[in-house]
């Protein structure tokens, strides 16, 4: 039997992937284009909904940026709802473990746990981010050091919850006049970030714990995925990243006792079809174009370059002024934290080997487009990736909120049944069952 | 006549501590969306104004501000928040008031949730936001170290300074709760594509407050909700709370034993109010009582009785038992005093919330003192109160 590939749908929220000028574009926060998403995937069969997070709007030069789609809904909460209008499809919520604490986010993911019959899952972001820090009481400082530790510890500490009530334990006997059995619930955790002890008051979930989706690609995230995560959230969108990667991090797997197929790996991809393949490259070069308007493309380099660029023709060529290395300009935007110098070079060097444009470079650096092609082609190259060990499936991103996976739903995952290699419907209820997770591991297993 | 509001709170199996050994109690269903789903649903049957779920970062407990590692009670309980919001798609109308702590959460994650809970409302949703001075939940959170306190601790000049410390934080908290909700104005989506602007920046409003416990700079991460402004309500029994009701709430819920301890407590409200410098509609004050209902004189009152004898129930609102026409005397006469309505705590879940339904709502539609169906969208609007305009808007 081929291997079996595993699909996942994003829910296209804050960022310029969104083509919000279509007019088949709808609101990214009424309830009902989350339902329409949630409902889509789950007919398709989808693994699971997933839902980024950020806690702060963006800036750019000292401003709130304006350009992209922002505004969005608190993940769990939503989520939540979505378990009313659902019956499998798993539900992920990314969650920080900077700017929350693990007893109410543990409580949380365990009550999602039990509303939703066992489609809960956790995707654990860090942020050391003192911009967002402003919104919350413990601040933003963290040194960059200890981002992974305190997220290992947190989701350490959160598994000693979940573990602190066994399936047992919750016994409503009113014949013997015993609600609970004596001691669920106590815990006691003393390390370095939390020094915490009491009673866990939310029992075990039908999942034992929600499934751990991990999302960093550095060092230390490929071994925190090794170690603690059920399914890794990549960005590799080629067939020879990805397999350098998959390889990477399932080697990685042994030590921890762990098999391969105990940690998924999910690149986030996007996609467009069409009725051939040159139509659905014209498509596709129209979105990109969609993506990013002229005053975006400004945008983009202001972050990289640091300084005012308003005064540049989004039409015309690269700046002619050196960035200003300083404090950054931009705010709330992850990707723009590398070595800005080096990412100057490499455009200048791009846009004059290719003769790009201010727009064209922008489109050619930031607008990813993975799979493009007739449904065939898309069903193919899909199959190729999860066949040939560059990925065990994808989380797709849709550019269109909230109508943007019909087309996928409707022609790429029948094919990709006919072929066998994806399901034709649910095996179980939980989302564990989806995935083909064995039970979760426990607290003392991966402690 | 004017209608009364009326509530129900529901928590665990009901309020009296043996009632999930009633049998028809669900005591093994407490932790599924469907045990939930069922009793809201059965509230909105009723056209209920709004059901409130009671919330803790913690276990619950027969005594106050300690944990008392009984095993043969209802403990245990998912939170709040999300059973409300597991609820909301499968309502359409009865208001959802879940509560959460204001001492060991952000403000910012409970402000964006309540916006949430509109959005998947449209429109119902309520807050409950109430202090934890226990010290049992400090220590689940590692961050703060509060005293361990007994009854005797009650009324202590040390004990009221740590109470008033924790509703001042929790003034504040509702103020950015509140700030962040109108962080956003209504239009502050513009998806102008001459611009290429998907926002006004304009109507997006840094909320910089700073208070003792923390600072947020905000803007939010959701738009306005649907009610500008949800429902925000407390649960108050003396005047700390009465002024921190009448800071930051829309409604109060009090637990007079008499009407004139009705009265009394309603001058004390408006005297808060006087004092707190409240601008806009005054709080709208609902008394509490823990009911239990029946049909037949003087079975509530034995089955009262019986369960008391399992398990006493020790309670801070009055408690009835009787039949759906003597509440309804009861409602009428302590509503004459000034209550707006009534928030009812069923002693056994579903039994006294179905009484409710189906005896005491169409008593008091007969005598002319309940709605006959829901009228209003939004919950606000069922108290009301207008949508607000937004603090930050520049003035048309």
């Amino acid at each position: 039997m081929p291997r079996q590939i595993h699909l996942a749908a994003h829910f296209p929220g804050v960022n310029n992937t969104t083509v919000w000028s279509d007019p088949r574009s709808g609101s990214q926060i009424d309830f009902a284009s989350f339902v329409h998403l949630a409902r889509t995937a789950e007919r398709a069969k989808f693994d699971f909904f997933f839902l980024a997070e950020g806690l702060r709007l963006r800036e750019l030069k000292g401003r709130i940026h304006d350009l992209d789609v922002a505004g969005r809904p608190e993940s769990l909460t939503v989520l939540s709802a979505l378990a009313a209008v659902t019956t499998r499809l798993g539900l992920a919520a990314t969650v920080n473990s900077t700017f929350n604490e693990p007893y109410e986010v543990a409580r949380r993911l365990a009550s999602l746990d039990h509303l939703s019959g066992g489609r809960a899952a956790w995707n654990v972001v860090t942020s050391y981010d003192a911009f967002t820090g402003e919104n919350f009481r413990r601040g933003g400082f963290l040194d960059e050091a200890d981002r992974y530790t305190r997220a290992a510890e947190f989701l350490q500490t959160a598994r000693e919850l979940w573990d602190s009530w066994t399936d047992r334990d919750l016994l409503a006997d009113p014949a013997a006049g015993q609600f609970v059995r004596e001691g669920a619930g106590e815990f006691a955790h003393h390390g370095r970030h939390f020094d915490i002890h009491g009673r866990f008051a939310t029992p075990r979930g039908p999942q034992g714990h929600p499934v751990i989706i991990q999302a960093g690609d550095s060092e230390e995230g490929r071994e925190f995925a090794a170690r603690d995560a059920d399914v890794i959230f990549s960005r590799h969108s080629t067939l020879e990243d990805g397999r350098a990667f998959y390889k990477d991090v399932k080697s990685r797997l042994a030590k921890y006792g762990r098999r391969s197929e105990d940690l998924k790996i999910l690149p986030a991809v996007t996609y467009v079809l069409g009725d051939t393949d040159a139509d659905a490259a014209e498509r596709a070069a129209e979105i990109r174009r969609a993506q990013v308007s002229p005053q975006t493309a400004i945008a983009f380099l202001e972050a990289v370059w640091g300084r005012d660029l308003s005064g540049y023709d989004p039409d015309g060529p690269l700046p002619d002024v050196e960035p200003d290395l300083g404090e950054g300009v931009s705010k709330g935007r992850a990707q723009f934290r590398g070595d800005r110098a080096a990412t100057v070079r490499q455009w200048r060097a791009l846009a004059g080997e290719r003769g790009l444009s201010i727009r064209d470079l922008a489109i050619e650096t930031t607008a990813r487009q993975t799979f493009v092609g007739t449904a065939r082609t898309v069903a193919d190259r899909i199959d190729e990736f999860v066949q040939t060990d560059a990925a065990d499936g994808f989380i797709f991103v849709p550019h269109l909120t909230p109508g943007g996976l019909d087309d996928l739903a409707e022609h790429v995952v029948p094919l990709l049944q006919e072929k066998g290699v994806f399901r034709a419907d649910y095996t179980g209820p939980t989302l564990r069952d989806h995935l083909g997770l064995g039970p979760a591991r426990t607290a003392e297993e991966t402690s | 006549m004017t209608h009364l509001h009326l509530a129900v709170a529901l928590d665990g199996t009901g309020w009296h501590p043996a009632s999930w050994r009633e049998p028809g109690a669900r005591p093994g269903d407490v932790f599924t969306a469907g045990y939930w789903t069922g009793l809201v649903r059965e509230a909105e049957r009723a056209a209920l104004d709004l059901v409130t779920l009671e919330d803790a970062l913690g276990p619950q407990s027969s005594v106050p501000l300690a944990f008392d590692h009984r095993t043969d009670q209802v403990r245990g309980r998912l939170d709040a928040v999300l059973i409300a919001a597991r609820v909301a798609p499968e309502t359409t109308h009865v208001g959802i008031v879940p509560t959460t702590s204001t001492t060991h959460t952000e403000p910012f994650h409970v402000g964006i949730g309540i916006a949430s809970l509109d959005f998947v409302s449209r429109g119902r949703a309520g807050w409950r936001p109430q202090i934890s001075a226990r010290a049992a939940e400090a220590a689940h959170f590692g961050r703060r170290v509060l005293p361990e306190l007994t009854p005797a601790d009650f009324g202590a000049p040390e004990t009221e300074a740590l109470v008033a410390g924790l509703l001042t934080e929790a003034g504040d908290h509702v103020e950015v709760v509140r700030r962040l909700w109108d962080s956003w104005e209504d239009d502050a989506e513009i998806r102008d594509a001459a611009t290429g602007r998907f926002l006004d920046r304009d109507k997006l409003h840094y909320i910089d407050f700073a208070g003792e416990q923390f600072s947020v700079r905000g803007p939010s991460i959701t738009p306005r909700p649907p009610q500008g402004q949800p429902l925000v309500t407390a649960l108050a029994h003396s005047a700390p709370i009465y002024r921190f009701a009448a800071r930051g709430a829309d409604v109060v819920f009090v637990t007079p034993h008499s009407r004139d301890e009705a009265a009394s407590i309603i001058g004390e409200i408006r005297a808060a109010e006087a004092e707190t410098g409240r601008t806009g509609a005054p709080l709208a004050v609902l008394g509490d009582l823990v009911v239990f209902l029946d049909d037949e004189p003087g079975a509530a009152a034995a089955r009262l009785a019986r369960l008391d004898r399992v398990d006493p129930l020790a309670s801070d609102a009055e408690v009835f038992a009787g039949t759906p026409a003597e509440l309804a005397d009861l409602l009428l006469d302590r509503s004459a005093a000034g209550l707006a309505g009534f928030r009812l705590r069923p002693g056994v879940l579903p039994h006294d919330l179905t009484a409710i339904a189906d005896g005491l709502v169409p008593e008091l539609r007969r005598r002319g003192a309940f709605r006959d169906a829901y009228a209003e969208d939004t919950l606000r609007a069922r108290f009301g109160l207008p949508r607000p305009a937004n603090r930050y808007a520049a003035a048309p």
